[in-house]
């Protein structure tokens, strides 16, 4: 268990490429902090970095208040779970857990006791004498987080570790990493680009874009109160609406549509409006009408997609309904929001204005 | 009746006339080894086995002016497998460790020192005869197994094979070994060498039987009769048997080429599936 503290950290490659751009945060001691971001953004590279995979160009990393820029990966002690699992293919499962403590010196029966812990943990306590190849995946994603636990690490590091899994594993090992981090309390940096395991994973999440933290937060905040129009737009299934605007006569104009109600907005640059499908709904006297193409059913909820009328461009609308409610494809449909859930961006810098 | 499938048929037919083309001469060479020197001398080579097995293998083995003045079969061929084995081991450490090097240090020059490795390839032994003699006749190690090995075990062929195979292993795996605390000899030792099992014993079938087969440098490199090797002692026998009155003894010279060829087939033979798992296989 420990805290971490990236102090402005900057990574850029020989080439000149700079990958991350000074990035600062303190982590809390057992906290889940996930970071999202498309794939390129430097997410992964700023995780390597804490490993010690990657040097570090400016700037320094803290664990537990002590500068580790030049200590070596094994030192660190922190456990790091792979995207491709990174297995030993020559060891069996119970050689791959103990590699591990048998460099650090353990003894050989405090090793076994460990490796048994953790592998009852996991569940793969079946499997300890089997090699990787006979594994299926969400096997081998297990013996690598088993591999990490039996370490006892202060902190652990997931790249993008459940992005080789079927979808349906994907959810139950989700489940599973959450569990586990819980009980055993670790300070933990998970990353990936998927916004759902964001979401549901994360204590506090940082959004990371172009080598830069666009925000960071409990997922609900930034989900609710988004700073930019990246992270309104990165955050949230399904994607939140957005309809290019300006702001004319007090009104916001989206070519022949006019809506009422806003505020103190600049008048000559071009604005996105922002709405959730979620916080969208039917109404005879709602603000935004389509004409409806496609009803998508997940069960429990329908999504409806439609283009927007009289707006000037094409532009794709999306809400959230009940599985009752059926609209006619090709039907006409307004739709209400409330003027507390509209967001509105500058589209040129992305800052949110209201 | 059964169709004959003719495709088959004549498949396994140019595949019999291959078989036997090869393996004619060689036959021809036992049978011929297992008869008098009189048979030989009247009724030229023979096809079918004869009665002297025995007795020519032995002399030429194991007797004192059996094949040549005072060396025996025997103590060529142990200076043989010592060649082979030193050889194909030899270039296995040193292309490894090269190709380690090469692949997982960052050093200066490293890309270009690879292909200057690489083109060494395109400069056989008989380039460097002379100097590498020199040095070695210089060192005092002319008639010794040492002065004999080591001045061919650098493998450009070795280094090659090795860098490919650890260049196709995925990067996770050496950095999941750092976060586990190996260093880089333990890396070597613990990930690289099993990984490799199967390609390190196909480069030691390859250099073994290439090693085996090497002429010119234990020619120059062996003054002493008795530390010459199994494929010198054919070239010295032949001229041995064509000196003097005497009945030549091509029977023997017949069994010291069987003798010579036997180990590097035994070896490919036993090692086979080893050999092939390590050009094929790429279980990572």
């Amino acid at each position: 268990m420990a805290t971490v503290k990236l102090n402005n950290i900057k990574k850029v490659y020989p080439n000149g490429a700079e990958a991350v751009c000074g990035v600062s945060m303190a982590i809390e001691n057992g906290e889940f902090i996930v970071f999202v971001g498309p794939s390129g953004c430097g997410k992964s590279t700023m995780l390597r970095m804490v490993a010690g995979l990657e040097t570090i160009t400016k700037g320094d990393i803290e664990i537990d208040s002590k500068v580790i820029n030049n200590v070596s990966p094994a030192d660190r002690d922190v456990a790091m779970v792979f995207q491709n699992y990174a297995l030993y293919p020559h060891m069996t499962v119970r050689g791959n857990m103990a590699y591990g403590l048998k460099n650090r010196g353990l003894a050989k029966a405090e090793i076994n006791t460990k490796v048994n812990e953790a592998a009852k943990m996991l569940k793969i306590d079946d499997y300890l004498d089997r090699q990787p190849n006979q594994l299926s995946g969400g096997q081998r994603q297990r013996v690598a987080m088993g591999r990490a636990i039996v370490r006892e690490p202060k902190v652990f590091l997931f790249d993008e570790p459940l992005s080789n899994l079927d979808a349906k594993l994907r959810v139950q090992m989700r489940i599973e990493i959450k569990r586990l981090q819980r009980r055993m309390g670790v300070t933990s940096i998970y990353v990936t680009h998927d916004q759902t395991e964001a979401m549901t994973l994360a204590d506090r999440l940082a959004v990371i874009n172009d080598g830069r933290i666009e925000q960071m937060g409990a997922p609900i905040e930034l989900y609710n109160n988004p700073k930019t129009l990246f992270v309104a737009s990165f955050i949230g299934a399904p994607h939140i609406n957005l309809i290019p605007a300006r702001f004319e006569n007090k009104k916001l104009v989206c070519g022949n549509l006019k809506l009422p109600g806003f505020k103190n907005l600049p008048e000559d640059i071009e604005l996105v409006l922002g709405i959730r499908p979620d916080f969208l709904r039917p109404d005879t006297k709602g603000q935004l009408e389509i004409q409806v193409d496609l009803v998508e059913q997940h069960g429990a909820d329908n999504l409806v997609y439609g283009a927007l009328k009289n707006s000037s461009n094409d532009t794709e609308l999306c809400f959230k309904t009940t599985q009752n409610t059926l609209p006619d494809i090709d039907s006409n449909l307004k739709l209400k929001f409330e003027q507390k859930h509209a967001m509105v961006f500058n589209k040129s810098t992305g800052e949110r204005l209201i | 009746m059964k169709n004959i499938n003719w495709r088959l048929a004549s498949n396994h037919l140019i595949l019999l006339i291959g078989v036997i083309f090869m393996s004619l001469p060689v036959w021809v060479a036992f049978s011929t080894s297992t008869h008098t020197a009189e048979t030989i001398l009247r009724e030229g080579l023979q096809f079918w086995p004869g009665s002297n097995f025995i007795e020519t293998y032995r002399e030429v083995m194991f007797e004192e002016a059996g094949v040549m003045k005072s060396v025996l079969g025997i103590t060529m061929l142990k200076n043989s497998l010592i060649l082979g084995i030193g050889f194909a081991v030899g270039k296995v450490i040193i292309s490894m460790l090269a190709a380690y090097a090469i692949v997982y240090f960052r050093f200066k020059l490293a890309t270009p020192l690879f292909w200057i490795i690489f083109l060494t390839l395109l400069l056989p032994l008989e380039v460097r005869i002379i100097p590498s003699y020199e040095i070695v006749a210089g060192l005092g190690l002319l008639d010794t197994n040492f002065g004999l090995i080591v001045p061919l075990i650098a493998s450009a062929t070795g280094t090659f094979y090795f860098r490919q195979f650890f260049k196709s292993i995925p990067d996770e795996l050496l950095e999941a070994a750092r976060l586990d605390g190996a260093s880089p000899w333990r890396f070597f030792v613990d990930m690289l060498i099993p990984l490799s099992k199967t390609m390190i014993a196909a480069i030691l079938i390859i250099m073994f039987v290439v090693g085996w087969n090497q002429y010119l440098w234990p020619l120059i490199m062996t003054t002493k009769e008795e530390n010459y090797t199994l494929v010198i002692g054919i070239k010295q026998i032949y001229q041995i048997l064509s000196e003097g009155g005497e009945l030549p003894q091509y029977q023997k010279a017949f069994a010291l080429t069987i003798m010579a060829t036997l180990p590097p087939v035994l070896v490919v033979l036993f090692f086979q599936n080893w050999f092939v798992k390590g050009l094929v296989e790429s279980e990572k």
